[in-house]
């Protein structure tokens, strides 16, 4: 097996690893920087965001506004002091994109333009129309190509963590267009993996999001954080989950029922604001989990619309006006006219909510590090945390930039503590062990099992299950289910045994990748017995800060389901709070 | 949801470990009326082969993964309907790049031009984070705004003719990013990029098809930057050859 | 090695077949050897000019004949032709803005065939 020295090795070249690999490359230009990625950097899913970044920097603005809307939207789960420390970043992390030539929208003096997004106080949203995340990946990429020291590793998945000695020395990974095994020796890796939506069978997520990396730090021993909190995005297109940005509310479109009634009202987030005027921080500017949630209510009502796509409510458009939907949601039209054959100018276009962002992930510290040493983790695959329960909107775009960079600067303190030198020998064994694990699906002669099976028995237990609001019962149903899964899976066989670009193997590697995230979401929910954030339960229907004001751990077992474990909140300055959405409050 | 009908996928198939050369397989695939090409592979790969290699993502329209030919025109495969089509649809990789396996083909060229053309700000004046952003008003913005919304499909390399008959060509998307970059307000760095883009195997092997622009999926119109590169082009050899005094 | 990339060869001498779009662009660029021809024709014109007025008006008599009818309505095709494809196109390499919009392409198209129909006039006026 061939063996690549490195210095630091990056999975994952969207947002946050490009970010980190760019950091590395400018603090110290002797640094060989090994950027391993599934895909080219350029396919990254952080090119389907759409409404922007959160970052202070209007003068009505301030830090502790920014604070306070993260905190109180992410159900006082976060961690105060990495919010803290991500707040005040993110306005130089944006500017710094700025510098790097990325076409943020601008107001008419030349200064960069920013908007309303659901749950903030003040509009802080920078954007570059409603192609925000787009632009933030081409221009990192770009602004990446001016790096010699930056070698891609392009469409390489990578298999295992190589750790020993305590320590993260590398990692295996397949060259999907050879089938060929490489060994990546690292002094440190930082893992920018992105998030495990596929999971869900509707979701916004590209097939490219299976939480890869996620299950990557977790088979090595490192434990996912608060996986239990999925965030269902309010606007997605019925028929195919694809997003409609925030922004289509933040420019003021409107939510109404099969009666036409502005339905969120009736659910803690009114009194109703005049059509076009919209108001911060209420009614369609409410948090993502409120309005989702809404959604269900609705439902159950009996007050959304049927399509032939399911169950949906529509969101309203047509008082933007042609010129202001061209100009600030142009690919929110192209989307809508393209697949549902509807114009938003023309009509209101069918909702409902679709699975969007993991809150948790890769438990790090708020330098981006695992408890492991020598392993960091970035991105929608890390958990800092400053999402909490809850996302607020726009923060994901910022997390990228602000923990990329700060995963990489802790990487090269990394490297500076005086590592003893490696054991070939050990990761060698540990790399040969990684490739007999892939020889072994190819030598299984064909059984039972597709890798679609049982992804869609996957998918359907946990839409099932796992859902908008959940039950113990039904969780333990999901927990049940997914362990048959994992089981069954070990005698998964490939029906394409060739090397070059086998499609069926990265699926399969990803299959596993999948089913040991949704392991951790399902146990996770089923022991957290209270309701917070996106994580609601029908049978504890309170937020409970005596049990539960606590990070969930999950560490992997190879057979057996996770071993949960709590940790403490960190809270500085907010204590939990009610989290009030009315129009009404001070 | 609308009706189904039973279409014929003819796909092309290459395994370079058993295949001397591509051959055409064809599936029957029953398709619902506002499916993509791209979800008619996709239920190929789930239900009837899992062999089948493809690359796809984001399945709308921004990743730039799923380029094929789509009886015969490069399209993203997550934005071409079924019903725009008959009951028979063929799908080749992109034309003009080397075939890794089935749909998938080789891209390292396009990787190679598109970083060959420093696609990066170049700024003009050094300014530190802290002193704020560059100004950039909205027409300044507008002025390159369409060039920034290229997502590197290579739908234009496939379509341009040039291409095929000159692999050296920079082609349409390496230019026109270029471009993007050159007519940025805040970058002073077309006199670098000049010497790749003004070269022979640059915009002047472009003669002008214009079937980049007509496939280009996002309306970044690349022949309309290309002839612009052409044009400013000129203007430099007349200002330096006819008229040395006047500065540039 | 498993690796073994296919490359699909292209004809050098039918690839234009392949496409509508791309024998439209053959037959753009086609039309300059009519205007070529045009403008040899010119030259031989001043050449008869120099050798005397017989000369020249053997040669108008050609050009009067079926054949040299023919061949002025032929190239005259394809001018029209040449001019409008370039015409068409115009817009994209010479885009106009004016504040944060651009000059819609139909107005700069529409100024070339102006001064196409103004130019033309002229010279009927000058012929007449």
């Amino acid at each position: 097996m061939e063996i690549i020295k490195t210095d630091v090795a990056i999975v994952g070249a969207g947002g946050a690893g490009l970010r980190a690999a760019i950091a590395l490359a400018e603090t110290n230009p002797k640094l060989r920087i090994a950027l391993i990625s599934k895909v080219y950097p350029m396919r990254s899913h952080t090119c389907a965001a759409e409404g922007g970044a959160a970052g202070v920097i209007k003068s009505d603005d301030s830090l502790d506004l920014h604070f306070g809307d993260t905190v109180g939207g992410g159900d006082w789960l976060c961690d105060q002091n990495a919010v803290e420390y991500f707040i005040n970043e993110a306005p130089k992390e944006l500017l710094q994109l700025e510098h790097w030539g990325c076409p943020w929208s601008r107001e008419p003096d030349g200064s960069v333009a920013v908007r309303p997004f659901g749950g903030m106080k003040i509009k802080r949203t920078w954007f570059a129309a409603d192609k925000s995340g787009f632009h933030i990946l081409h221009t990192l990429f770009q602004t990446s190509l001016k790096y010699p020291s930056i070698q891609r590793f392009d469409e390489y998945y990578a298999t295992d963590l190589l750790v020993d000695d305590g320590r993260c020395q590398g990692l295996a990974a397949l060259e999907i267009r050879s089938g060929e095994m490489k060994q990546f020796q690292a002094k440190a890796v930082i893992i920018a993996a992105g998030g495990a939506g596929k999971m869900f069978p509707f979701t916004t997520n590209g097939a490219i999001k299976t939480g890869d990396g996620m299950a990557l730090a977790y088979r090595a021993g490192v434990p996912l954080k608060d996986m239990e909190f999925v965030q269902y995005h309010p606007t997605g297109l019925p028929n195919n989950g694809i997003l409609l940005t925030e922004g289509c509310r933040g420019e003021g479109g409107i939510l109404v029922n099969k009666d036409g009634r502005r339905y969120l009202q009736d659910y803690g987030m009114g009194p109703e604001t005049p059509v076009g005027q919209p108001v911060l921080k209420t009614m369609e500017l409410g948090p993502r989990d409120r309005l989702s949630q809404s959604f269900w209510h609705e439902q159950k009502k009996g007050n959304t619309v049927s399509t032939p796509w399911g169950d949906c409510v529509l969101l309203d458009m047509r008082h933007l006006g042609e010129k202001k939907i061209n100009e600030r949601l142009p690919l929110v039209r192209d989307l809508c006219i393209s697949y549902l054959g509807m114009d938003p100018v023309k009509e209101p276009i069918p909702i409902r909510p679709v699975v969007h962002y993991c809150m948790g992930g890769i438990h790090t510290d708020i330098k981006a590090a695992t408890p492991v040493p020598g392993l960091f983790a970035a991105g929608e695959c890390a958990c800092v945390s400053i999402n909490g329960a809850n996302r607020l909107g726009s923060n994901s775009l910022t997390e990228l930039l602000v923990f990329g960079r700060r995963a990489a600067l802790s990487a090269i303190e990394h490297l500076q503590s005086g590592l003893p030198a490696s054991k070939d020998a050990a990761l060698s064994a540990q790399a040969k062990a990684s490739e007999d694990r892939i020889r072994a699906l190819f030598d299984r002669s064909a059984g039972a099992e597709t890798v679609a099976g049982l992804r869609k028995e996957m998918m359907h237990t946990m839409e099932e299950n796992a859902g908008i609001y959940r039950t113990g019962e039904e969780l333990q149903r999901a927990c049940e289910k997914i362990a048959e899964l994992r089981q069954r899976y070990a005698n998964l066989a490939l029906t394409d045994k060739s090397k070059v670009f086998n499609t069926d193997l990265m699926q399969a590697l990803e299959l596993g990748s999948m089913l040991d995230c949704a392991e951790t979401v399902a146990v996770g929910a089923r022991d957290r017995q209270e309701s917070r954030g996106a994580h609601q339960r029908l049978d504890f229907t309170a937020r409970d800060d005596q049990n539960f004001l606590k990070h969930t751990l999950a560490y992997h077992h190879p057979k057996e389901p996770p071993r949960i474990e709590y940790l403490d909140v960190v809270i500085t300055k907010s204590q939990p709070g009610v989290r009030d959405y009315s129009g009404a409050k001070k | 949801m609308s009706e189904e009908r039973q279409i014929q996928l003819e796909v092309l198939r290459y395994n370079p470990e058993t295949d001397s050369q591509p051959r055409f397989q064809t599936y029957t695939v029953p398709c619902v009326n506002e499916w993509v090409v791209l979800d008619a592979l996709n239920y190929v790969k789930e239900n009837l082969d899992p062999t089948l290699s493809y690359r796809w993502s984001c399945h709308m329209a921004v990743c730039g993964s799923c380029g094929y030919m789509i009886n015969g025109e490069p399209k993203l495969g997550c934005k071409a309907f079924i019903h725009e089509y008959g009951d028979h649809i063929r799908v080749e990789p992109l034309a003009h790049f080397p075939i890794e396996r089935d749909l998938v083909t080789v891209v390292e060229d396009f990787i190679a031009k598109l970083a060959s053309v420093k696609p990066y700000l170049i700024p003009k004046e050094d300014k530190p984070i802290s002193a704020g952003e560059f100004k950039q008003t909205p027409a300044e913005l507008m002025k390159f705004k369409q060039y920034t919304l290229c997502i590197n499909c290579m739908l234009c390399y496939a379509a341009c003719p040039q291409y095929g008959l000159v692999p050296e060509f920079l082609g349409p998307a390496a230019i026109s990013m270029a471009h993007r970059y050159n007519q940025d307000s805040r970058d002073g760095g077309r006199d670098q990029r000049q010497e790749v883009v003004a070269s022979d195997e640059g915009v002047w092997e472009c003669s002008f098809v214009g079937a980049c622009s007509e496939v280009c999926p996002k309306h970044v119109d690349p022949a309309g930057a290309l002839q612009q590169v052409k044009v400013a082009s000129t203007i430099d050899w007349y200002k330096e050859h006819l008229m040395p005094w006047v500065k540039k | 090695m498993s690796r073994k990339p296919y490359i699909r060869e292209i004809s050098k001498t039918r690839w234009f077949l392949r496409q509508p779009r791309y024998m439209r662009y053959m037959a753009r660029e086609v039309t300059c050897i009519f205007i070529f021809a045009y403008t040899f024709l010119l030259i031989v014109a001043l050449a008869r000019l120099s050798q005397g007025p017989d000369a020249f008006q053997e040669f108008l008599n050609a050009l009067r004949s079926p054949l040299g009818v023919l061949f002025n309505l032929a190239v005259l095709i394809a001018a029209v032709y040449h001019s409008m494809s370039w015409f068409n196109v115009t817009p994209q390499a010479m885009p106009i803005q004016q504040g944060e919009e651009f000059v819609p392409g139909s107005i700069i198209v529409g100024a070339h065939y102006g001064a196409w129909a103004v130019i033309s006039l002229i010279i009927l006026f000058l012929g007449v």
